[in-house]
């Protein structure tokens, strides 16, 4: 019989988390199981906070008798609506939003060998909001807003690496490069059907991209949570050969990893899972720079840790920022401007505190 | 162990290699040596398949280099480049284990052994001492040691060294190509390149010498590393002297200096340790061209 400690051992090892000396590869899991319990605390602090002053105990028994499948006849109308049918999805979405940004944020640094780059550097977002937008002027033709914000963020990146691709070479500056001009080429494009609409569709467009998670619902979350958990185990898997791609192509090559190959498949399923996490709620800016960065200084640049601590601390911050949006004032902030506000003097302590260590 | 056949390579129209061909025999410790331009690091990248050569053929362990994975490749070659600086701090245990990347399988991948590979590598460059420091924020030195002991790591029957030596102190310098000497010893293939003619002189089995032109010259040191081909290479700035049977390439400019009478400072260099350890090849008449 093998004991509980024994078996988590085991697996370890097999994952190829096993500690050897100096290698402190325990340490690195003690705090993934730390940040681990921050997002259930945070999760479960966030439900109870709101507008409407339910006791802790209400929320609480609200949700214990969903999750055990209990007689929800028995629970106030009104507290099962609230609790369960819109908080409950909001910080489910608002977690794997904020995951889904972190891990696209740290593979796209990784990739290019660039601490400061954010999952939007490939010009999704714009992509996005030229789709939303063209969803919201013209309703007739592009039925839904969130399908048409995916597709034309999705093609904005393929756009992009298109562009980029030189005899069957991808170099990094040219996909940069090809990022900004396919990112200004859609924000042209937003601001001429911002010109050409009316005045409702213009605040709609202008809400929109400052992000937020109003309308949030379980449908959202039971389209996001498989499409975000299945890239995030992939990413995770790729999180040693990101390693090796972020030490440059040449180097990649001589260590037996195909950059122009894994080039591909992390940044097509990061864009995938960034065009999912915009196209529901809208561009939400800073997530995906700043908990990447959060990650390495817990625990240092090996992506295998970076990954799934980005995810976590994306949900955190995110979850953080949602409900400041929404409990701050009587009507809600867009949760894009509170990220920004709270994100921005981090960056700069980052870099006067710490910017040696992480930008080298 | 590696066969280069006919190398061409132009890069934006100026030809870089024309029609280079050698081989390296197993187990040899082979020096490339020329001056500064004339397409050392283009050879190595050629043979790499960093870049594709417009003409011509590699071969290692008699495999085409052309036909195989770069997963496959990196099993047999490992490569030091010259100067290399990520933007993430990697501690220097964690690069050296990235050598192992070509032998690993499964989620992750990284198993006991290819820690403890990791760290016997380090040990055997006597850097264990820097194991946790950021890689990105060591030395240029520091930073090429730590890349040798991640082709050590790497365990390749071939291993291709762009300079080096180039950012080491002398202790170090002799050190690397010690550490390079014993590992020929144990049936392993190195090609290196050099600027410094005494380097490959002394520890080299065998040397090509390689200038614009194409190869000048390719044989044992004692045949190649001569006046005639460094007046060919560096234009009449150095002759070779022997003191106590070690060669020596000393400048022109300090040559004759002790020929006008001053007292040499030179002649009291290394006539010990380094020339009487050298490992001592036999046969190279079948090397010359």
């Amino acid at each position: 019989m093998m004991t509980g400690t024994e078996q988590l051992k085991r697996l370890l090892e097999t994952m190829g988390y096993e500690d050897v000396s100096g290698f402190s590869e325990y340490r690195k899991i003690l705090v993934l199981a730390a940040i681990a319990a921050v997002l259930f605390v945070t999760a479960v602090v966030a439900v109870v906070m709101g507008k409407y002053g339910f006791t802790v105990m209400d929320v609480y028994r609200t949700i214990f008798v969903h999750l055990t499948f209990g007689d929800t006849s028995a629970i106030d109308k009104l507290n099962n609506t609230i609790i369960w049918d819109i908080r409950v999805p909001r910080i489910l979405l608002t977690i794997f939003v904020g995951g889904a940004l972190a891990v696209a944020g740290a593979v796209f640094q990784g990739v290019f060998k660039n601490p400061l780059v954010e999952p939007y550097i490939l010009g999704v977002s714009s992509g996005a909001a030229f789709g939303a937008a063209l969803g919201i002027v013209y309703p007739a033709i592009f039925i839904s807003i969130q399908l048409s914000a995916f597709v034309f963020g999705g093609l904005a990146v393929a756009v992009a690496y298109l562009l980029a691709r030189v005899r069957g070479e991808t170099p990094i500056v040219t996909l940069i490069l090809a990022g900004v001009i396919v990112g200004s080429i859609f924000a042209a494009l937003v601001s001429l059907l911002k010109y050409l609409s009316t005045d409702a569709a213009l605040r709609e467009i202008v809400f929109w991209m400052m992000g937020g998670f109003y309308y949030a619902t379980w449908k959202d979350v039971q389209v996001i949570a498989p499409v975000v958990t299945i890239g995030f185990i992939i990413l995770w898997a790729f999180g040693w050969k990101l390693n090796i791609l972020s030490m440059g192509d040449d180097e990649a090559r001589t260590l037996g990893v195909n950059p122009e190959r894994y080039k591909f498949i992390v940044i097509g399923i990061a864009t995938a899972v960034t065009a999912f996490a915009v196209s529901l709620v809208g561009i939400v800016a800073w997530v995906g720079l700043m908990m990447p960065h959060a990650s390495r200084i817990l625990l240092g640049p090996d992506n295998r840790y970076v990954i799934p601590a980005s995810f976590m601390m994306g949900g955190i911050y995110l979850v953080i920022c949602d409900t400041l949006a929404r409990t701050l004032t009587n009507a809600e902030i867009p949760v894009g401007i509170i990220a920004s506000i709270l994100g921005a003097p981090y960056l700069c302590y980052l870099l006067r505190n710490k910017g040696r260590v992480i930008f080298g | 162990m590696l066969q280069v056949r006919d190398i061409h390579y132009t890069y934006a129209g100026y030809p870089v290699l024309s029609g280079v061909s050698f081989s390296v025999y197993e187990g040899e410790l082979c020096g490339l040596f020329g001056p500064n331009g004339c397409g050392k690091t283009t050879l190595f990248k050629c043979c790499l398949r960093f870049l594709t050569p417009d003409r011509g053929s590699v071969h290692m362990g008699g495999d085409d280099v052309s036909q195989k994975k770069v997963e496959e490749l990196a099993k047999t070659v490992s490569y030091v480049p010259q100067e290399h600086k990520p933007p993430f701090p990697y501690l220097v245990r964690e690069v050296v284990l990235m050598g192992r990347t070509p032998h690993l399988g499964g989620f992750f991948g990284v198993k006991r052994r290819d820690k403890e590979m990791a760290l016997d590598a380090l040990d055997r460059l006597g850097i264990s001492n820097i194991a946790d420091w950021p890689y990105n924020q060591l030395s240029g030195g520091q930073r090429q040691l730590v890349l040798i002991a991640r082709a050590i790591a790497q365990d390749t029957p071939l291993m291709f060294l762009d300079e080096p030596t180039s950012t080491l102190d002398f202790h170090n310098q002799m050190k690397i190509w010690e550490i390079m000497r014993g590992i020929t010893e144990e049936g392993k293939t190195i090609l290196a390149c050099s600027h410094d003619p005494n380097h490959v002189a002394w520890f080299c089995d065998r040397v090509i010498v390689i200038s614009n032109a194409g190869i000048v010259a390719d044989g044992h040191p004692r045949d190649v590393i001569t006046d005639e081909v460094l007046d060919r290479i560096y234009k009449d700035t150095c002759s070779v002297r022997s003191d106590n049977g070690v060669r020596m390439v000393m400048p022109r400019c300090i040559t004759e200096k002790t020929i006008a009478g001053r007292p040499s400072h030179c002649r009291r260099l290394p006539e010990d340790s380094i020339g009487e350890k050298r490992h001592d090849p036999d046969g190279d008449e079948h090397y010359g061209i």
